[in-house]
């Protein structure tokens, strides 16, 4: 990752630069030779480095509510005052946003081209129901290949069939490492904490469909091999199992992992990591673009509460979790919504804890630390 | 009789401690205005209540200030109530727990384990802070609510979005003539209709409801709970060392 921000150093003029969505099917980009950057993953960095409220201001005193996601208050600010802990970024040359996650990041991304003047492509995806239908399949497959060619005209070369089969093939092929890489954490003690996920998503959101992106998931997914059959584990005494659902509160990541390894909790699973694993498993080599649209409509967070309910169950039951720590984010609506209800479906269809924890992923401002610690000891408290 | 243990609940608006026998039975109990130099409050509570029991005698420690008890083990507020109110009535049920800052709703099985738990997050507007805020503006000592809202002839109606908001709004009902008794019912009845609200999750399947807490002291508000929730609120015994009582449980040999 240190490598990938180091380029983007040196990327502006050398290779065209594109700012993209989490969610937006990256690899499209790849035979192109885009250098890529993530605002969301800039975002995070910023969290875990503090300089969200810094930035997080600069944005609000242009006029953005601080309701808004933090990760675009935190962006926005960051392009407006040229600050960022990584250096430098590269200029954009073309912004692709994605509304698989939200929506806020159409906006997000309408308030970039409108400060670079360079071209966006948006690909909609409608919101899913049980199955999305064909039709709307075909209209996201559609506007997939109209990006592309936005994109070509940008890098002013040709992506050749052949070069989209290969990047696919990388890109699924980094889903399903990542998917070995969490699903370790099944074995009991697990290998290696949901925090440590957190952390090593990051080339499989940012750096998909690249052969760097595999060969670090093959070497941490025999790392974790190799613990497993040596049963170490990821903390030291592994008591309770726990599943987390939603986005990590960057800010306080740290506090959080010392108190739940102290007291023996592990989070074994997490929603938010699974999602790279689920969806990328989804394209293929013979329709990329076919394949793109489905894959990158069904997201967890472009699907309907029942499949939520679902997903969470599947973890809760293949993880063999005896609680769940439901992050009640205030910058992410729609991972938010529902929670109540899940919180009590969770608890009695599965018969295990479940803790609301109130806090943001990245505004400390939003966040009470004091009332949030307090929370998760009386919940581990209630494991005794 | 010699302490067993001792527990103390250093709470936001009262700081309360205990002495317990061997069979966790109150002995010896002292409760003081909150201040914020804890440490020393916290020795002149204890030593209060210590009676003949030596410095060894385990301590437990609850509330906002638990980890500023020195020598004491430290327990969340959650697992304390629970404690403390499942020792006193034997029942499982729904316990709310309205202190100064913080609201509880807990819901506790058979054996008195916490099966699962609400509070209030980030607003303090369903808390006693509420009431002492808005009954001061209004000069009505805390002790004169349950007879002014008792003779009210009808309450009026008071927001309970924020505690701030609810000041200024009462002060207008005022200047427009409302009765000083409505207005108190009214306070009392929309702080309940918060409460009642956090309680509802964890509560929808308990049968009992058992509340604790300093306010539990007020009988207007056990009443404007009792309507609000629609059905009978029952007050634990000593309703404000509830969290206390359950500190020293949890640090009683017998216990452990």
């Amino acid at each position: 990752m240190t490598a990938h921000y180091l380029q983007g150093r040196y990327a502006e003029g050398a290779v065209p630069v594109a700012w993209v969505t989490s969610g937006f099917p990256v690899e499209l980009l790849r035979p192109l030779g885009f250098h890529t950057v993530y605002p969301e993953n800039h975002a995070a960095i910023c969290g875990v480095k503090r300089l969200v409220t810094t930035l997080a201001a600069a944005a609000e005193e242009e006029g953005y509510s601080r309701d808004l996601c933090s990760y675009a208050r935190t962006d926005l600010g960051s392009a407006f005052t040229g600050q960022t802990p990584v250096g430098r970024l590269p200029r954009p040359d073309l912004l692709c946003c994605c509304t698989n996650i939200c929506q806020t990041v159409l906006y997000w991304y309408r308030a970039l081209a409108e400060r670079f003047r360079v071209p966006l492509v948006l690909i909609d995806t409608p919101y899913v129901y049980g199955e999305a239908p064909p039709h709307r399949l075909r209209y996201v497959r559609d506007q997939l290949e109209e990006a592309v060619r936005v994109a070509e005209r940008v890098a002013r070369r040709r992506v050749e069939p052949e070069e989209l089969r290969e990047v696919t093939r990388l890109a699924r092929e980094g889903s399903l490492l990542w998917g070995e890489c969490l699903a370790m954490s099944q074995s009991r003690p697990a290998p290696w904490t949901g925090i440590d996920g957190f952390f090593h998503m990051a080339p499989i959101v940012s750096l998909r469909g690249t052969e760097e992106c595999n060969a670090y998931y093959r070497m941490l997914r025999d790392e974790l091999a190799d613990r497993v059959k040596r049963g170490v584990g990821g903390i030291r005494e592994e008591r309770h199992r726990l599943l987390w659902d939603n986005l990590p509160i960057w800010f306080w990541i740290r506090p959080l992992a010392t108190l739940l390894a102290e007291h023996g909790f592990n989070f074994v699973c997490t929603s938010y990591t699974s999602a790279w694993a689920e969806a990328g498993r989804r394209v293929d080599p013979l329709d990329p673009f076919g394949s793109a649209a489905v894959a990158y409509t069904h997201v967890i967070l472009n699907e309907d509460l029942r499949h939520r309910l679902a997903t969470l169950s599947r973890l809760a039951r293949e993880y063999r979790v005896d609680g769940a720590v439901l992050h009640s984010d205030r910058s992410c609506k729609p991972y938010s919504i529902g929670q109540v209800d899940l919180r009590q479906i969770l608890s009695e269809e599965l018969e295990i804890r479940v803790l609301l924890l109130e806090a943001d992923h990245s505004d400390p401002r939003s966040f009470a630390a004091e009332a949030g610690e307090n929370r998760l000891m009386a919940f581990m408290e209630g494991f005794a | 009789m010699i302490a067993a243990a001792l527990g103390v609940d250093v709470g936001s608006t009262t700081c309360k401690a205990v002495a317990v026998d061997e069979v966790g039975r109150i002995l010896k109990s002292a409760v003081e205005p909150a201040d914020p130099r804890v440490e020393p409050q916290v020795l002149r509570l204890l030593e209060a209540v210590r009676g003949e029991a030596g410095p060894l005698v385990p301590v437990g420690a609850t509330g906002y200030g638990r980890k500023r008890v020195k020598g004491g083990r430290a327990v969340t507020e959650i697992t304390c109530h629970a404690r403390g109110a499942f020792a006193r009535t034997g029942r499982p049920g729904l316990l709310v727990d309205m202190g100064g800052q913080d609201t509880k709703a807990i819901r506790l099985g058979e054996l008195g384990q916490v099966l699962d738990f609400a509070m209030n997050d980030k607003c303090a507007a369903g808390t006693g802070r509420f009431l002492e805020v808005i009954l001061g503006r209004l000069k009505v000592p805390l002790g004169e609510v349950a007879a002014l809202a008792a003779g009210a002839g009808r309450a009026v109606l008071v927001s309970s979005t924020c505690t701030v908001f609810a000041e200024s709004e009462v002060i207008s009902l005022v200047a427009a003539g409302e009765p000083l008794d409505g207005i108190v019912r009214g306070l009392c009845l929309s702080l309940a209709s918060r409460v009642a609200a956090l309680a509802r999750g964890p509560g929808a399947k308990a049968r009992d409801v058992f509340l604790s807490g300093g306010l539990a002291l007020n009988a207007a508000m056990v009443a404007a709970l009792a309507e609000q929730m629609g059905r009978p609120v029952l007050v634990v015994p000593d309703p404000q060392l509830v969290g206390a009582l359950g500190a020293a449980l949890s640090v009683l040999p017998a216990a452990a």
